[in-house]
């Protein structure tokens, strides 16, 4: 269970958790309940492949998937923050139509109903061959991942800056917190709301990118609820952008032991519950009781 | 020097989809100036300042300040132009600190990042300058009402504001608190601040106003020296009619004992004890006030003798039967009425009808229910007789709860639990932002309850509500009782220092009393 292996697919399969979940992060400390993100990730999962597709460049890819993340989360963000619609309503919705959407284009650009043809992934970094000996040191380390591994993680030291040190996340938290007391003070709550919502789509677009580009294809539903666990990890790491590194390292952790453990003796039925179970753990708040931002989901 | 206006506001009007809020209202506020702006609820003070301020546009009407045109303008422009406003409901996030409350949309920065340590200094140099010991690091939630009072009017002085505005100051404190409050603004009118209060405490006016508007029905209804006034005068002014302000009440006839209360203690939700070793006793014919800072155990109280809340340990009986822990139904079915203290969270369903509300507890009952179905007529009936008894406005049976006016919702409540004819009536917080016309009708149908041989608990945050209606006093402090008076025994001053633990030592008696009921509880805007 600790094989060398496993951890390193455990560090793969946390990457789209970890930055669905920094992008639940910033909507959800605007005070904007985003269960879309399942839908975002879906769709950035497919952008990503049909820009991959066309251009053969993953990079492209990755720009496609945080582009399209945005679109979307641009729809739940007028829906709920300028018409004031009940953001869970909202987020199944999109949930939905993003399920719908991806398939029925699936069939429309490849014809197939189930997955799209494979693509390019993106080249792992590597110093080049000149740099000698440094080179031939660095590069079986930092070469071992796809490049959006770091970003992810670079994201997370990023979020924290952002949210904790700079004027836009304490803007953002006290939105979150508490929305009146910001307006009256001259700053537009529709301002920062939209901001965290449409950071939250960038991110979860990005980990749909990661997603299917590891995959080298898309594959319909590919999210298979990771748009919600993503969101579990987030309130397991009580809205924080470590706290949701750590939760996701763990689901990630989870989802690699039940990957390695499958055509082994264990009931792979079983072995398959494990993430969410742990999921439910984490909801219930075992590691203390985690406060929400007291007006998320209040519309203003 | 010739005196100018700080504050000009010229035949503003704002109409709402039922009410005119303010009818062609003229302000004039002098620079250097303490003006109290006086009114019942809806008589269009709160409307008025949130258009001065430019949280709310005006239908018509202009605004200058310090003689410049503010055209549309929008809360960034009026901080700007230095109006800082200390609202009602204090605009605070529980979860940042002090001085993150204060640099909130204008912080100070170094680089990209803010510059915490300038933040900091910024907030100690301001709360020092008026001695407010103001630590920039505490969390707003670790602080007291009157702390948190503070940190808004820094708020305010932060952003540099030459005028300011507070909306019902001193509505959640102590007299102590208030005393100090007085002194602070006192204080910044002598730093050549203009300062524009909001009230409906008279006294207050009196005391600390130079100058004072009176509001009626979103008018204007009158424009004096506070120094040339009298409050029967603005009273007058402010109902259109004569109040009696301090209802007279008789010497009671107290009977044998309705409620007792003993050893009662509860747990709060982190384990600490909100409730500690109560005993209380009221008997027919008698009012018992329980006076407190919000959040020192009388919420805890109200809740258990109105099953509510579980008891953790003691024993209460009504007339002496044990009612200890039991259902809320079962209890009122004993006679005890109440009047919750968050009327519209607990006291009425405001999607529901006048009609409606005035049969909850009963609706299950005989006339209103037979067989499982409503009797609608007879519904109606009773709200016709209960709107036509208390003079409810709309006089509409059909009316929603969410539509009447806080008086007329409380009227409401009073209506409703009053025709109950009960034992005992638990009156918690029964004029907490209702107008003075409300107040003296809660206050005469109190007291005829009492005459008419009820057990009366009333639990208020107004001393001057418990002085006036209560036959004894006992004040409550980290969720135990530390002192009870005669009502006629004890001056408001006395019991502000027991209110706050200082009274006759008694609470270091106590072995370290746990902290009791958490922080006070604050009420919010709209939640």
């Amino acid at each position: 269970m600790f094989e060398l292996a496993v951890l390193d697919s455990a560090l793969r399969m946390a990457t789209p958790l970890i930055l669905t979940a920094l992008g639940g992060l910033f909507s959800e400390r605007s005070g904007v309940v985003n269960i879309a993100l399942e839908g975002i990730l879906l769709t950035g999962a497919f952008a990503s492949i049909v820009a991959t597709y066309y251009t053969g460049d993953p990079w492209a890819g990755a720009a496609a998937g945080v582009f399209a993340g945005m679109l979307v989360s641009l729809l739940h963000a007028v829906v709920s923050i300028v018409f004031r619609a009940d953001q869970i309503v909202s987020g199944v919705a999109i949930n939905l139509l993003a399920m719908g959407a991806t398939q029925f284009l699936t069939w429309i650009i490849w014809g197939s109903s189930a997955n799209s043809p494979p693509v390019a992934g993106m080249a792992h970094w590597a110093l080049p061959e000149s740099w000698g000996v440094l080179a031939r040191v660095v590069n079986p380390v930092i070469g071992h991942y796809p490049p959006l591994v770091y970003v992810a993680l670079g994201s997370v030291a990023l979020a924290h800056v952002v949210l904790f040190r700079t004027p836009f996340g304490l803007r953002l938290r006290a939105t979150g917190e508490h929305p009146e007391a910001v307006d009256t003070l001259g700053v537009s709550v529709h301002l920062m709301r939209f901001s965290g919502v449409l950071i939250s789509g960038a991110l979860a677009g990005l980990g749909g990118a990661f997603l299917a580009l590891n995959t080298h294809q898309f594959v319909k539903n590919m999210s298979a609820g990771r748009g919600f666990i993503a969101l579990a990890a987030m309130i397991f790491g009580k809205w924080n952008p470590v706290g949701a590194l750590g939760a996701c390292l763990l689901f990630g952790y989870a989802e690699a032991v039940q990957m390695s453990l499958q055509g082994r003796d264990v009931p792979t039925q079983f072995v398959q519950m494990i993430p969410y179970l742990l999921t439910m753990v984490a909801l219930v708040g075992v590691i203390g009781r985690a406060r929400p931002p007291a007006s998320l989901g209040k519309p203003y | 020097m010739p005196e100018t206006n700080a504050i000009e506001m010229r035949g503003i009007t704002k109409r709402y989809p039922r009410v005119l809020a303010n009818d062609r209202v003229d302000l004039d506020v002098r620079e250097g100036e303490i003006h109290a702006i006086v009114g019942e609820n809806g008589a269009g003070k709160s409307t008025l300042m949130k258009v001065l301020y430019g949280l709310v546009p005006p239908d018509a009407g202009e605004v200058r300040l310090e003689g410049k045109p503010l055209v549309r303008h929008r809360p960034a422009d009026a901080i700007r132009a230095g109006v800082g406003m200390v609202h009602q409901h204090f605009m605070l996030v529980d979860t940042l600190t002090v001085a993150e409350n204060v640099i909130l949309g204008e912080e100070p920065t170094r680089g990209v990042v803010i510059d915490a340590a300038a933040a900091r200094e910024r907030v100690e140099t301001l709360s020092g300058e008026y001695g407010f010991e103001l630590d920039p690091d505490e969390l707003i939630e670790n602080l007291s009402v009157g702390l948190e009072q503070r940190v808004e009017i820094v708020k305010v002085l932060y952003r540099g504001a030459r005028i300011l505005i507070l909306d019902e100051p001193t509505g959640v404190l102590t007299p102590q608190e208030v005393r100090e409050l007085f002194g602070i603004l006192r204080a910044l009118r002598e730093s050549g601040r203009t300062i524009v209060f909001i009230t409906h405490k008279l006294d207050e006016v009196i005391e600390l106003a130079d100058r004072v508007t009176v509001m009626r029905d979103g008018r204007v209804t009158g424009i004096v020296d506070a120094a040339q006034t009298t409050k029967e005068e603005l009273a007058k002014m402010m109902v259109g009619r004569y109040v009696l302000l301090r209802v007279t009440k008789e010497e009671g006839s107290p009977g044998d004992t309705v409620l007792s209360v003993s050893g009662l203690s509860a747990a709060g939700r982190k384990g600490t004890e909100v409730l500690r070793d109560v005993d209380i006793e009221i008997r027919s014919g008698e009012v018992l006030g329980v006076a407190g800072v919000q959040g020192n155990g009388q919420t805890e109280l109200v809740e258990i003798i109105t099953g509510l809340r579980r008891a953790s340990s003691g024993r209460v009986t009504l007339n002496g039967a044990d009612i200890t822990n039991r259902s809320p139904r079962h209890i009122r079915d004993l006679g005890v009425a109440h009047i919750p203290e968050d009327r519209q969270a607990r006291g009425l369903v405001l999607d529901f009808t006048i009609a409606e509300n005035l049969v909850l507890g009963r609706q299950h009952r005989e006339p209103f229910s037979r067989l499982g179905r409503l009797c609608l007529d007879e519904m109606n009936d009773h709200a016709a007789r209960l709107i036509e008894e208390h003079d409810l406005r709309p006089a509409d049976p059909a009316t929603e709860a969410a539509n009447l006016s806080g008086g007329n919702q409380q009227k409401l409540i009073v209506a409703r639990e009053f025709d109950c004819e009960p034992a005992l009536l638990v009156a918690s917080q029964p004029t907490r932002g209702v107008d003075i016309g409300a107040v003296e009708f809660v206050h005469t149908s109190l007291l005829s309850m009492r005459d008419a041989g009820a057990a009366v608990l009333l639990v208020s945050a107004e001393l001057s509500e418990i002085m006036t209606l209560s036959d004894r006093i006992a004040v409550m402090y980290r969720g135990a009782i530390v002192a009870t008076f005669d009502g006629d025994a004890v001056g408001e001053e006395e019991l502000g220092l027991h209110m706050t633990g200082a009274g006759a030592g008694r609470s270091e008696s106590q072995a370290a009393p746990p902290r009791a009921a958490g922080a006070p509880q604050r009420g919010r805007a709209g939640s």
